[in-house]
């Protein structure tokens, strides 16, 4: 019973979101009775191949199989249905049902056509018994449950489905410490019960205790797979490291870092469980980067500046004076000047249906307007002035923003809040999803600004874009900033081995890594 | 054990707007002339359960994390509908009471079929389709008139052994045989999971297009048996527009009232109900005291609004005090 024959297969799988490529010609085989855990750094393809292997998505081109026997998933209930079971990071359960109620979701008991709440209730108890969260009241209310134990009611309701493949993707990165030991006793039970785990984590501890083989995943593609513990961490950040690189970025400036007062510095910033203890400084004219893995505290932390969060603790400062930013109109006051550029365009940048020119004036329309009534000679001139500095492409300034391309609906963005002429400028991730050639007019853009004299703290997932762009790299890891890269320091392999939390000196096994 | 604690917790809206029925119409018939009789709590159940049955309809889509403006137009249409069928010997009269069922399920399943396939907003497609069912109410009654079978209608809404009203009776039969059957099958439990967290529903893999379709499906059919009944109190069928809007409007007050969430995922028909029987009682309470009927609107505005306060102050306390204890 060595697991010889695989349960289950995939082959060749691609898939492309428009033209990014999130999996190419990718293979993955998994068996019984051990836990295989997927490494890579951030858009390297996991999430993905994931969502291939539960039927979220559809793959353009492979096959998987199953016992042997190929098969192909239109939803996650058909997956389900073939035994393979996800946890996700973002949370399934349905807020307004009970936690019983959420346990048989997928498949209640029923009596004569009706739900058998007695049924339901037994399954969910045996449930989250096996889950070890027996604590957990079967008719209590999810929306009413802390983060972390709803992540325990989300595994015991991966158990009720009875699994043959069990999926966990980040499952544990909301969890107590206690929480996580229970977990990991009850995933290695399942192994032995003959279950295939497939284990999703950027905490190499948790992968080298538990993991039985690994396979790392690195542009879309599965690069090496062995034994668990037959590699050292640092072998482990050189299968990760190799993306293509592909931008070109505007030289860095030589710089003497005595400068004057920072424009912008945190002092101990926590909040929740998401930041903790943050203290960091950017200057007039410096590009400084957030780097680490995705959902590390980097979006918390800008939002922290821009006054979004409450019950904050630790201070900010302006220019070396203590502020108090109690809102995004406080944030983006004369005084402060300060803008962020969202992560997500859609929702938090744009009025999609609303024309171009109502969405670049949004932010300044204030300084537009005199008592009340907006100057449209002024507007107009400081449109075109945007529109020409940042080269959007549009067939008018009165078409709706949605119809743009992603590139230029991100210069929209970043233009609107440019009419203010902002000091401090956060950038929220702000080349996801756009085109190479967009990407590099907002490398050159950002340079020029700082070169103007603006402070800029940048959070990219690409690596390439921190090392291109940056003039230090904070790295953030469960909310904290574990380390400082200036300059030279930015490289692949020490952005790689900060954002795992991989203690230890560099060992300079190969540096003719970065191509 | 606090299994009933969370008992208490699921049912607060129902149990508040069973509280604020009861001492209304406490009030109501202490100060009516005739006191607490049979005649009395017979014709407020007649009035109570028109908008009852409208209300338990707007609760099913209301769930989904939809609204329906259509049900009060559903209403009048299956009541010009009933004027001319639900008429005759006893055969005739129960094909009769079927085709007019059927039509209410059939226009419940069309905003069904437009909201969830032709994926167009609930209140856009509604008031869409309620103002055809209205064209049709009109086609068939351009003026109010037409008949119904006396028998039946007195029967349904008399008393029962001289102190029930049949019309209380027959609530409790729709609830128990539409109602409780949704609410505890898996396509009830898919309507309110879609309503409290669609995509989250859709991940666990839940019916999601099947449970919404039956929602509004159902919704239908209990606007129509409202529909049915206000043919057998009037005994005519009549294509008024201002009486539809109305009946759709205070529907969704009774839903609110009855504790159930416009946000979906929670709240139960019962409380609906409640929320509807109190709403009624509001007019009743005017009467009593002897205010101008003109004085309506603005008290049930006013009820209302404490109500929902009431609903929103009881949420946030007991809240925590769920955190004391757990």
């Amino acid at each position: 019973m060595d697991g010889a024959v695989p349960l289950f297969r995939m082959e060749g799988i691609s898939k492309r979101y428009g033209g990014v490529r999130a999996l190419e010609k990718a293979e993955l085989s998994v068996s019984s009775g051990s836990i295989h855990a997927i490494l890579g750094e951030n858009g390297a393809g996991k999430s993905t191949l994931i969502k291939v292997m539960a039927g979220v998505v559809a793959p353009d081109e492979g096959r998987m199989t199953l016992d042997g026997r190929e098969v192909t998933f239109a939803s996650p209930a058909a997956a389900n249905q073939a035994g393979i079971v996800c946890i996700f990071q973002e949370l399934s359960l349905v807020p307004e049902l009970s936690v019983a109620d959420n346990i048989v979701i997928s498949d209640p008991p029923t009596r004569f056509g009706m739900i058998d709440r007695k049924a339901q209730r037994r399954i969910a108890e045996e449930a989250l018994a096996r889950a070890g969260a027996a604590d957990i009241h079967p008719l209590a209310l999810v929306k009413d449950l802390p983060l972390s134990r709803r992540q325990m009611v989300e595994i015991a309701k991966a158990l009720a489905r009875k699994p043959r493949i069990l999926i966990l993707d980040e499952a544990t990165s909301a969890l107590t410490a206690t929480d996580v030991a229970k977990i990991f006793g009850v995933l290695k039970r399942l192994r032995s019960e003959g279950l295939a785990l497939l284990y999703i984590s950027h905490r190499m501890n948790e992968i080298a205790e538990l993991a039985d083989q690994c396979t790392v995943f690195r542009n879309g593609r599965n690069v090496a797979s062995y034994a668990a513990g037959t590699k050292s961490d640092n072998e482990v950040v050189e299968l990760m490291i190799g993306r293509e690189y592909s931008h070109i970025f505007p030289p860095k400036p030589v710089r003497n870092s005595a400068a004057a007062v920072p424009v912008l510095e945190a002092r101990q910033l926590s909040w929740t469980d998401r930041l903790d203890d943050v203290s960091l400084t950017v200057g007039a004219g410096e590009v400084v980067g957030l780097g680490g893995l995705d959902g590390q505290g980097q979006r918390e932390l800008l939002l922290a500046f821009f006054g979004v969060l409450r019950g904050l603790s630790g201070q900010i400062l302006i220019d070396g004076k203590p502020v108090a930013i109690a809102s995004p109109a406080a944030a983006r006051h004369d005084g402060i000047g300060m803008a962020l550029i969202p992560e997500d365009r859609k929702t938090e940048g744009l009025m999609l249906p609303m024309t171009v020119r109502e969405n670049l004036s949004f932010a300044a329309l204030d300084r537009l307007s005199k008592a009340g009534i907006i100057d449209r000679a002024a507007e107009q001139r400081l449109i075109d002035d945007m529109v020409g500095l940042l080269a959007i492409k549009t067939a008018g300034l009165d078409i709706p923003v949605g119809a743009l391309s992603g590139g230029n609906q991100q210069k929209v963005v970043i233009a609107k809040w440019l009419m203010r002429q902002p000091r401090i400028i956060l950038l929220n991730d702000p080349t996801r999803g756009i085109d190479v050639g967009t990407k590099q007019e907002l490398y050159q853009l950002m340079r020029k600004l700082a070169d103007a004299g603006a402070a800029i703290l940048f959070y990219s997932t690409d690596y390439d874009e921190l090392i291109g762009c940056c003039d230090r790299v904070l790295v953030l890891y469960d909310g904290a900033v574990k380390r400082e890269l200036v300059g030279a320091e930015i490289t692949e392999r020490a952005l790689i081995a900060s954002a795992l939390n991989i203690h230890g000196e560099e060992s300079p096994v190969s540096q003719g890594a970065n191509a | 054990m606090k299994d009933w604690r969370y008992w208490l917790a699921e049912q607060r809206g129902t149990l508040l707007a069973l509280g604020i029925f009861v001492v209304m119409f406490v009030i109501y018939t202490s100060n009516h002339p005739a006191g607490f009789t049979a005649n009395v709590v017979q014709t407020a159940s007649n009035k109570g359960v028109l908008l009852a049955f409208v209300a338990m309809a707007q609760t099913l889509v209301v769930i989904t994390a939809g609204i329906d403006l259509s049900v009060g137009m559903i209403f009048t249409l299956t009541n010009c509908l009933a004027s001319w069928l639900v008429i005759g010997s006893g055969i005739e009269t129960a094909f009769g009471v079927i085709a007019v069922l059927g039509t209410g399920l059939l226009c419940g399943a069309i905003n069904g079929a437009i909201v969830i396939y032709g994926r167009l907003q609930p209140i856009v497609a509604t008031i869409a389709t309620g103002a055809v069912y209205f064209g049709i109410a009109l086609l068939l009654r351009p003026f109010p008139g037409g008949s119904v079978n006396e028998d039946l209608a007195d029967a349904l809404t008399g008393r029962l052994f001289g102190v029930v009203p049949a019309s209380l009776i027959v609530l409790l039969a729709v609830v128990l045989i539409v109602w409780v059957p949704f609410s505890r099958s898996v396509l009830g439990r898919a309507a309110y999971a879609a309503g409290s967290s669609e995509m989250a529903a859709y991940m666990s893999g839940v019916p999601i297009r099947r449970g919404k379709f039956a929602a509004y499906a159902l919704a239908g059919l209990l606007a129509a048996v409202g529909g049915l009944f206000l043919t057998f109190f009037t005994y005519t069928g009549d294509a008024a527009y201002a009486s539809g809007n109305a009946y759709t409007l205070f529907s969704i007050a009774a839903v609110v009232l009855g504790g159930v969430s416009l946000f979906g995922g929670k709240g139960s028909a019962i409380g609906a109900i409640f929320g509807a029987l109190a709403f009624r009682t509001i007019g009743d309470l005017l009467f009593v005291f002897d205010f101008d009927p003109l004085w309506q609107p603005l008290f049930q505005g006013v009820i209302l609004l404490i109500a929902v306060s009431l609903g929103a102050f009881a949420l946030f306390r007991v809240r925590n005090r769920l955190e004391w204890f757990l």
